[in-house]
């Protein structure tokens, strides 16, 4: 089984998820004696061609077009490279780049797309397993097809680190300048406030558990106590009860306290993303099957609005 | 102009519950409009009341049990609705988003919208692909995850901020018509009013067989077998403090101090 992995940069940065690819694509590759291509499409693709030689890649494929990440570029050339090498698998990362350029791709491939894949296997055909229900359960999908498209979760494979042997190869594709209909203008930092979570040793983050605006009351009076800065996860600043400088996650800030408290969060995986490097890790949520006690170093399943009122009492 | 909104009844799973096959059991779980949808549809009302002669047309896949939670985009504005099911599908098994894309994408070709707002992923199978495989069905433009949508009509460009990780918004224009798929956080769903919840009762809401929008249920196959559906098992390893409130915080407040937590 071939493998062909798509990797990911952006503003000069290879994304890690390039190499966790390779680390899942290496697997799949070996299980069945196949070829681990990879290829990089654009800005500086001398050095991430180079970054991307670790072992077990048989080739690197390096496509010299624009800078930056372009949906309409990615579509065109991952379609024609995976025309030219027609790999059994196309690796694709399940990032928001990715996602804005997979589903052409798969489409325009007539191949069937598994998206955000946390684990795969290649012993009896293509097996892709999946979370469903916000990571509540967990579900195995059989793909019934010679060739197939798969995102893979960023994080869930280690990257490769050790250096390989591959040959670096130069491809030339044909670009439909005309079939580009989408400009990236630029980037934007959001936040910018002045509060920085990232810089705090004590983190009190707070999740939808906490039900209304008024709530959030008890949650500053906890970090008071604690002398502690108030974080939160997505719905709450998506709601407008928490600035956006305050959210940990994948679209916000990654956070490293020495101890971090999460009240009321139920621990999706996107959340989890940006605090599990955490040195002490607490969760408080009622429900005992919430996925932020698998990474929580304590925790209590009790109900926050008792809880927290009783901690802030034990610090005065 | 034409707005199309996907939505799609999702089910909100409780936190405990039983599996059943390949489900999970009826009892634990509760139907709802899912919830990327709700920013999607509230999008295109603001549009629509931005603008003139806007309409805001929904588009769903499901059964005759989802029109109770479709209906709660009428009452939020939008004109009208179209609900598309077969047996083909039910048989189908799991949808994959290619699927998915050509029921829509037969919708869309009869509706000839100039927008598609889709959500960015469903809260039950997320695939987070339906969208932009729709997209190049119709031969559209498209951009996936948009938190910020500046339409410019006169010159049919649509100004969006894509959320990437890490705290980074890439801003890109985009030819209409396009497809965007809406992420959480872009506006302030409105409640429906109760003017509104009426109204919508003698809204237009249309269902179709895959027949009647021109496809062949013959040709409906999912590539795509689920196989199993279990409890992942716990990772963790927790240290669980038992006890009432006062005895849990009581010793969370002795683990803190220790940790060099004060007050």
């Amino acid at each position: 089984m071939s493998v062909l992995a798509i990797a990911e940069h952006r503003r000069g940065e290879l994304r890690d998820v390039s190499l966790e690819q390779l680390a899942a694509g290496r697997d799949l590759a070996e299980a069945t004696d196949g070829e681990l291509h990879t290829a990089v499409i654009g800005g500086d693709v001398e050095t991430f061609g180079a970054a991307l030689n670790r072992e077990g890649v048989d080739t690197v494929h390096t496509v010299d077009v624009g800078e930056e990440f372009n949906h309409d570029v990615y579509t065109q050339v991952v379609t024609q490279l995976t025309e030219q090498l027609e790999p059994s698998v196309l690796l694709m990362p399940n990032s928001v780049n990715g996602l804005d350029y997979a589903p052409a791709v798969a489409n325009r491939l007539d191949r069937p797309l598994v998206t955000d894949v946390v684990d795969i296997d290649a012993e009896d055909g293509l097996t892709a397993t999946r979370e469903l229900y916000g990571s509540k359960v967990e579900t195995t999908i059989d793909v019934h097809a010679e060739q197939a498209a798969v995102t893979l979760r960023p994080a869930e494979w280690p990257t490769i680190e050790a250096d390989g042997d591959a040959t670096i190869e130069t491809f030339d594709p044909t670009i439909d300048e005309s079939a580009v209909r989408s400009t990236v203008k630029g980037f934007e930092e959001v936040g910018g406030g002045d509060i920085d979570i990232t810089d705090a040793d004590v983190l009190v983050s707070v999740g939808r558990g906490i039900e209304e605006e008024e709530n959030l009351d008890i949650i500053y009076d906890l970090a008071e106590a604690l002398d502690a800065t108030v974080a939160g996860s997505r719905p709450l600043i998506d709601n407008g009860w928490l600035e956006k400088d305050r959210q940990v996650g994948q679209s916000g800030k990654v956070v490293t306290p020495d101890v971090y408290i999460a009240i009321g969060i139920s621990g999706a995986v996107q959340h989890v993303a940006g605090m599990k490097g955490s040195d002490t890790i607490v969760a408080i949520n009622t429900d005992p099957n919430a996925p932020i006690f698998d990474i929580a170093d304590y925790g209590i399943q009790d109900d926050l609005f008792e809880v927290v009122p009783a901690l802030i009492e034990q610090f005065q | 102009m034409q707005i199309l909104v996907t939505v799609k009844e999702v089910a909100a799973v409780d936190d405990e519950f039983e599996i059943d096959g390949l489900g999970i059991d009826d009892r634990y779980v509760t139907a709802d409009l899912n919830e990327w949808d709700e920013y999607a549809v509230e999008e295109a009302v603001q549009i629509k009341e931005a603008h003139d002669d806007v309409e805001v047309v929904t588009v769903t896949i499901g059964p005759d049990e989802t029109e109770e939670t479709i209906r709660q985009a009428l009452a939020k504005g939008a004109d009208r609705a179209i609900r598309v099911w077969d047996d083909a599908l039910d048989d189908a098994g799991l949808l994959d988003p290619e699927t998915k894309a050509e029921v829509l994408a037969a919708v869309a070709a009869e509706e000839d919208p100039d927008l598609v707002l889709t959500g960015v992923q469903s809260a039950d199978d997320g695939f987070g692909a339906t969208g932009v495989t729709l997209a190049d069905k119709l031969g559209m433009e498209w951009g996936a995850v948009v938190n910020d949508l500046d339409l410019d009509l006169e010159a049919g460009v649509a100004g969006v901020h894509r959320e990437l990780e890490g705290g980074v918004e890439e801003l890109t224009d985009i030819e209409i018509p396009a497809v965007l798929t809406i992420q959480t956080g872009i506006n302030d769903p409105r409640y429906a009013s109760l003017r509104g919840i009426r109204q919508a009762q003698s809204k237009e809401l249309a269902a179709y067989s895959l027949s009647d929008i021109g496809l062949d249920a013959a040709g409906i196959e999912s590539p795509l077998e689920q196989t199993s559906l279990y409890e992942p098992e716990t990772e963790g390893e927790a240290t669980v403090f038992e006890g009432s409130p006062e005895e849990t915080a009581s010793e969370l407040a002795a683990l803190l101090e220790e940790k060099g937590v004060t007050s």
